[in-house]
Protein backbone atom coordinates (compact mmCIF):
# COMPACT_ATOMS: atom_id res chain seq x y z
CA UNK A 1 0.00 0.00 0.00
CA UNK A 2 1.23 3.55 -0.92
CA UNK A 3 1.22 6.34 1.66
CA UNK A 4 2.80 9.52 2.74
CA UNK A 5 4.40 9.20 6.14
CA UNK A 6 5.54 13.07 7.17
CA UNK A 7 5.79 14.19 3.39
CA UNK A 8 7.65 10.99 2.20
CA UNK A 9 6.40 8.66 -0.28
CA UNK A 10 6.28 4.89 1.87
CA UNK A 11 4.99 1.30 0.85
CA UNK A 12 3.60 -0.51 3.52
CA UNK A 13 1.55 -3.93 4.52
CA UNK A 14 0.50 -2.60 7.65
CA UNK A 15 -3.22 -2.03 8.06
CA UNK A 16 -3.20 -0.05 11.08
CA UNK A 17 -1.71 3.40 12.05
CA UNK A 18 -0.02 1.90 15.23
CA UNK A 19 1.57 -0.96 12.75
CA UNK A 20 3.24 1.96 10.72
CA UNK A 21 5.21 3.71 13.40
CA UNK A 22 6.32 -0.12 14.40
CA UNK A 23 7.21 -0.57 10.97
CA UNK A 24 9.33 2.50 10.89
CA UNK A 25 10.51 2.96 13.85
CA UNK A 26 8.53 5.38 15.52
CA UNK A 27 8.87 4.86 19.60
CA UNK A 28 7.92 6.05 22.53
CA UNK A 29 5.25 7.95 23.82
CA UNK A 30 6.16 11.87 23.13
CA UNK A 31 4.76 11.47 19.70
CA UNK A 32 1.44 12.68 18.39
CA UNK A 33 0.01 11.31 15.21
CA UNK A 34 -2.65 12.95 12.26
CA UNK A 35 -4.06 11.08 9.11
CA UNK A 36 -5.44 13.44 6.77
CA UNK A 37 -5.53 16.34 8.73
CA UNK A 38 -7.56 14.69 11.62
CA UNK A 39 -5.65 13.72 14.92
CA UNK A 40 -5.55 10.12 16.00
CA UNK A 41 -4.77 9.66 20.08
CA UNK A 42 -2.03 7.21 20.69
CA UNK A 43 -4.85 5.27 22.29
CA UNK A 44 -6.49 4.76 18.85
CA UNK A 45 -4.15 4.23 16.90
CA UNK A 46 -4.33 0.07 17.39
CA UNK A 47 -7.35 0.16 16.08
CA UNK A 48 -7.01 2.82 13.31
CA UNK A 49 -7.17 1.43 9.49
CA UNK A 50 -4.84 3.19 7.48
CA UNK A 51 -6.15 3.31 3.53
CA UNK A 52 -4.01 3.70 0.18
CA UNK A 53 -2.52 7.59 -0.31
CA UNK A 54 -3.33 8.12 3.24
CA UNK A 55 -1.52 11.03 4.57
CA UNK A 56 0.17 10.51 7.84
CA UNK A 57 2.17 13.08 9.87
CA UNK A 58 4.03 12.09 13.13
CA UNK A 59 5.69 15.01 14.96
CA UNK A 60 7.38 15.27 18.77
CA UNK A 61 7.85 18.06 20.74
CA UNK A 62 11.07 20.56 20.16
CA UNK A 63 12.02 23.55 21.45
CA UNK A 64 9.49 26.63 20.47
CA UNK A 65 8.61 30.20 21.64
CA UNK B 1 -0.85 36.13 42.15
CA UNK B 2 -1.17 36.19 38.31
CA UNK B 3 -4.01 33.73 37.41
CA UNK B 4 -3.64 32.01 34.23
CA UNK B 5 -6.77 29.81 33.50
CA UNK B 6 -7.40 28.65 36.97
CA UNK B 7 -3.71 28.40 37.44
CA UNK B 8 -1.79 30.71 40.10
CA UNK B 9 1.17 31.17 39.09
CA UNK B 10 3.76 32.82 41.09
CA UNK B 11 6.52 34.10 38.42
CA UNK B 12 5.78 36.60 35.64
CA UNK B 13 8.17 35.48 33.27
CA UNK B 14 7.53 33.05 31.01
CA UNK B 15 10.00 31.61 28.57
CA UNK B 16 10.67 30.29 25.81
CA UNK B 17 12.60 26.94 24.79
CA UNK B 18 14.53 27.73 21.52
CA UNK B 19 17.79 28.96 20.16
CA UNK B 20 19.95 27.93 23.07
CA UNK B 21 23.35 26.77 22.58
CA UNK B 22 22.87 23.46 24.18
CA UNK B 23 20.08 21.79 26.69
CA UNK B 24 22.14 22.19 29.56
CA UNK B 25 21.76 26.09 29.02
CA UNK B 26 18.39 25.79 28.41
CA UNK B 27 18.07 24.44 31.80
CA UNK B 28 20.64 26.55 33.40
CA UNK B 29 18.17 29.15 32.03
CA UNK B 30 14.87 28.23 33.09
CA UNK B 31 15.99 27.58 36.92
CA UNK B 32 18.01 30.91 37.04
CA UNK B 33 14.40 32.80 35.44
CA UNK B 34 12.24 30.85 38.06
CA UNK B 35 10.01 30.92 35.45
CA UNK B 36 7.07 27.98 36.06
CA UNK B 37 6.24 28.01 32.47
CA UNK B 38 7.60 27.42 29.24
CA UNK B 39 6.56 27.32 25.22
CA UNK B 40 7.12 24.57 23.07
CA UNK B 41 6.54 23.78 19.82
CA UNK B 42 5.78 20.61 17.58
CA UNK B 43 7.47 19.32 14.03
CA UNK B 44 7.83 16.33 11.98
CA UNK B 45 9.76 13.44 14.09
CA UNK B 46 12.76 12.78 11.82
CA UNK B 47 14.88 10.36 14.36
CA UNK B 48 12.26 7.63 15.17
CA UNK B 49 10.74 9.05 18.33
CA UNK B 50 14.51 9.38 19.63
CA UNK B 51 14.15 13.36 19.50
CA UNK B 52 11.03 13.73 21.20
CA UNK B 53 11.88 11.51 24.02
CA UNK B 54 15.30 13.19 24.57
CA UNK B 55 13.78 16.40 24.90
CA UNK B 56 10.75 15.27 26.95
CA UNK B 57 13.69 13.76 29.42
CA UNK B 58 15.04 17.28 30.04
CA UNK B 59 11.32 19.00 30.18
CA UNK B 60 10.71 16.45 32.98
CA UNK B 61 13.58 17.45 34.98
CA UNK B 62 12.42 21.35 34.51
CA UNK B 63 9.35 20.67 36.34
CA UNK B 64 7.52 23.57 35.00
CA UNK B 65 3.81 24.59 33.15
CA UNK B 66 4.26 23.52 29.61
CA UNK B 67 2.87 25.66 27.07
CA UNK B 68 2.78 24.64 23.76
CA UNK B 69 2.59 26.52 20.57
CA UNK B 70 1.58 26.79 17.37
CA UNK B 71 4.78 28.44 15.99
CA UNK B 72 5.07 28.61 12.23
CA UNK B 73 0.76 28.15 11.73
CA UNK B 74 0.03 30.75 8.67
CA UNK B 75 -3.59 29.19 8.50
CA UNK B 76 -6.21 28.56 10.60
CA UNK B 77 -6.28 25.10 8.95
CA UNK B 78 -3.04 24.69 10.09
CA UNK B 79 -3.09 25.94 13.50
CA UNK B 80 -6.01 23.76 14.57
CA UNK B 81 -4.42 20.52 13.87
CA UNK B 82 -1.52 21.73 15.60
CA UNK B 83 -3.49 22.84 18.46
CA UNK B 84 -5.28 19.28 18.35
CA UNK B 85 -1.88 17.18 18.17
CA UNK B 86 -0.07 19.30 20.93
CA UNK B 87 -3.47 18.94 23.51
CA UNK B 88 -3.27 15.29 22.60
CA UNK B 89 0.47 14.86 23.01
CA UNK B 90 1.47 17.12 25.99
CA UNK B 91 -2.58 16.45 27.76
CA UNK B 92 -2.87 19.98 28.58
CA UNK B 93 -5.81 22.06 27.67
CA UNK B 94 -3.30 25.27 27.22
CA UNK B 95 -2.25 26.28 24.15
CA UNK B 96 -0.17 29.72 22.71
CA UNK B 97 -2.21 30.04 19.01
CA UNK B 98 -0.15 31.55 16.13
CA UNK B 99 -1.37 32.49 13.29
CA UNK B 100 1.19 34.21 10.89
CA UNK B 101 0.01 36.77 8.72
CA UNK B 102 3.05 38.14 6.97
CA UNK B 103 6.52 35.69 6.44
CA UNK B 104 8.75 38.96 6.72
CA UNK B 105 7.11 40.66 9.95
CA UNK B 106 5.64 37.43 11.43
CA UNK B 107 2.76 39.33 12.32
CA UNK B 108 -0.92 37.55 13.67
CA UNK B 109 -2.98 37.48 11.08
CA UNK B 110 -5.93 38.83 13.57
CA UNK B 111 -8.63 37.22 11.67
CA UNK B 112 -7.81 34.02 11.18
CA UNK B 113 -6.58 34.10 14.57
CA UNK B 114 -9.85 35.28 16.27
CA UNK B 115 -11.77 32.07 13.86
CA UNK B 116 -9.13 29.69 15.15
CA UNK B 117 -9.20 30.96 18.49
CA UNK B 118 -13.48 30.32 18.54
CA UNK B 119 -12.93 27.09 17.34
CA UNK B 120 -10.41 25.79 20.13
CA UNK B 121 -11.88 27.54 23.18
CA UNK B 122 -15.25 25.61 21.88
CA UNK B 123 -13.62 22.49 22.00
CA UNK B 124 -12.33 23.36 25.31
CA UNK B 125 -8.74 24.70 24.85
CA UNK B 126 -7.69 27.73 26.62
CA UNK B 127 -5.96 29.96 24.72
CA UNK B 128 -3.21 32.30 25.10
CA UNK B 129 -3.49 33.94 21.71
CA UNK B 130 -0.33 35.94 19.71
CA UNK B 131 -1.81 39.43 18.97
CA UNK B 132 -1.40 42.80 18.42
CA UNK B 133 -2.52 45.49 21.38
CA UNK B 134 -5.32 46.06 18.77
CA UNK B 135 -8.41 46.65 20.89
CA UNK B 136 -11.33 45.62 18.79
CA UNK B 137 -9.28 42.06 17.90
CA UNK B 138 -8.57 41.92 21.79
CA UNK B 139 -12.52 42.35 22.12
CA UNK B 140 -13.40 39.65 19.07
CA UNK B 141 -10.67 37.61 21.30
CA UNK B 142 -12.31 37.74 24.39
CA UNK B 143 -15.87 37.04 22.82
CA UNK B 144 -14.57 34.33 21.03
CA UNK B 145 -13.64 32.60 24.63
CA UNK B 146 -10.06 33.80 25.20
CA UNK B 147 -9.63 34.51 29.32
CA UNK B 148 -5.65 35.56 28.36
CA UNK B 149 -4.55 37.91 25.63
CA UNK B 150 -0.64 38.30 24.50
CA UNK B 151 0.23 40.95 22.38
CA UNK B 152 3.63 41.74 20.45
CA UNK B 153 5.25 44.71 21.26
CA UNK B 154 7.50 44.69 18.32
CA UNK B 155 8.35 42.09 15.58
CA UNK B 156 9.24 38.45 16.88
CA UNK B 157 13.19 38.41 17.64
CA UNK B 158 13.57 42.13 16.66
CA UNK B 159 14.72 43.57 20.30
CA UNK B 160 13.62 46.70 20.11
CA UNK B 161 11.48 46.98 23.13
CA UNK B 162 7.49 48.37 23.03
CA UNK B 163 6.89 50.44 19.79
CA UNK B 164 3.90 51.36 20.51
CA UNK B 165 3.34 52.61 24.57
CA UNK B 166 0.53 54.32 24.34
CA UNK B 167 -1.23 51.44 22.54
CA UNK B 168 -0.02 49.28 25.43
CA UNK B 169 -1.10 51.22 28.05
CA UNK B 170 -4.27 51.66 26.07
CA UNK B 171 -4.75 48.22 25.68
CA UNK B 172 -4.46 47.84 29.60
CA UNK B 173 -6.62 50.51 30.27
CA UNK B 174 -9.55 48.82 28.61
CA UNK B 175 -8.76 45.86 29.50
CA UNK B 176 -8.07 45.70 33.11
CA UNK B 177 -9.10 42.19 34.23
CA UNK B 178 -7.55 39.91 31.35
CA UNK B 179 -4.45 38.90 32.25
CA UNK B 180 -2.03 40.58 29.22
CA UNK B 181 1.21 39.36 28.68
CA UNK B 182 3.66 40.80 26.24
CA UNK B 183 5.35 38.34 23.94
CA UNK B 184 7.79 39.19 21.33
CA UNK B 185 9.87 42.25 20.42
CA UNK B 186 11.59 42.19 24.13
CA UNK B 187 15.45 42.63 23.48
CA UNK B 188 16.68 43.96 27.36
CA UNK B 189 15.68 43.81 31.04
CA UNK B 190 14.57 47.46 30.70
CA UNK B 191 12.52 46.86 28.02
CA UNK B 192 10.61 44.18 30.11
CA UNK B 193 10.86 46.18 33.28
CA UNK B 194 8.91 48.90 31.03
CA UNK B 195 5.63 46.86 30.10
CA UNK B 196 5.86 45.89 33.39
CA UNK B 197 5.49 48.77 34.65
CA UNK B 198 2.63 49.37 32.76
CA UNK B 199 0.52 46.67 34.24
CA UNK B 200 0.89 44.31 32.21
CA UNK B 201 1.18 40.97 34.01
CA UNK B 202 3.68 39.38 32.59
CA UNK B 203 6.00 39.00 29.75
CA UNK B 204 7.03 35.66 27.18
CA UNK B 205 10.50 35.76 26.41
CA UNK B 206 12.65 33.37 24.08
CA UNK B 207 15.18 35.00 22.27
CA UNK B 208 16.63 37.69 24.02
CA UNK B 209 17.68 35.11 26.55
CA UNK B 210 18.68 32.49 24.31
CA UNK B 211 20.84 34.33 22.24
CA UNK B 212 22.25 36.57 24.66
CA UNK B 213 26.26 36.00 25.43
CA UNK B 214 25.14 34.59 29.14
CA UNK B 215 21.59 33.04 28.71
CA UNK B 216 21.70 32.08 32.40
CA UNK B 217 22.37 35.39 33.40
CA UNK B 218 20.76 37.44 31.14
CA UNK B 219 17.34 35.37 32.56
CA UNK B 220 18.14 36.13 36.34
CA UNK B 221 18.46 39.99 34.66
CA UNK B 222 14.87 39.60 33.34
CA UNK B 223 13.84 37.68 36.25
CA UNK B 224 15.08 40.59 38.16
CA UNK B 225 13.82 43.45 35.51
CA UNK B 226 10.47 41.75 35.49
CA UNK B 227 10.19 41.63 39.08
CA UNK B 228 11.49 45.24 39.32
CA UNK B 229 9.06 47.03 36.84
CA UNK B 230 5.67 44.99 38.49
CA UNK B 231 6.72 46.36 42.31
CA UNK B 232 6.53 49.66 40.58
CA UNK B 233 3.72 49.07 38.77
CA UNK B 234 2.12 48.16 42.42
CA UNK B 235 3.76 50.85 44.52
CA UNK B 236 2.21 53.69 42.50
CA UNK B 237 4.80 55.86 40.19
CA UNK B 238 4.80 58.95 39.28
CA UNK B 239 3.65 61.05 36.82
CA UNK B 240 5.95 63.15 34.68
CA UNK B 241 5.91 67.08 35.39
CA UNK B 242 7.08 69.90 33.20
CA UNK B 243 8.54 71.84 35.44
CA UNK B 244 11.30 70.77 38.07
CA UNK B 245 10.23 70.61 41.75
CA UNK B 246 12.66 70.52 44.47
CA UNK B 247 12.88 67.41 46.30
CA UNK B 248 14.35 69.01 50.07
CA UNK B 249 11.95 71.69 51.50
CA UNK B 250 12.53 75.24 50.99
CA UNK B 251 10.75 76.20 54.03
CA UNK B 252 13.64 77.14 56.94
CA UNK B 253 16.60 77.45 54.88
CA UNK B 254 19.53 79.39 55.92
CA UNK B 255 19.53 82.86 54.19
CA UNK B 256 22.35 84.35 53.61
CA UNK B 257 23.06 88.32 52.98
Amino acid sequence: MHIHVNGKERETKACFLAGILVEFGFEGDWLATAVNNEVVAANERADYRIYESDWIEIVSPMQGG
Amino acid sequence: MLSLYGKNISSRLLLGTAQYPSPAILAEAVHNSATEIITLSLRRETAGGKQGSRFQELIKTLDVHVLPNTAGCFSVKEAIITARLARDLFKTNWIKLEVIGNQDTLQPHVFALVEAAKILTDEGCEVFPYTTDDLIVAEKLIDSGCKVLMPWCAPIGSAKGARDTDGLRSMRAHFPDIPLIVDAGIGRPSHAAAVMELGYDAVLLNTAVAKAGNPARMAEAFAQAINAGRLGFEAGMLEPRDVAIPSTPVIGRAVFS
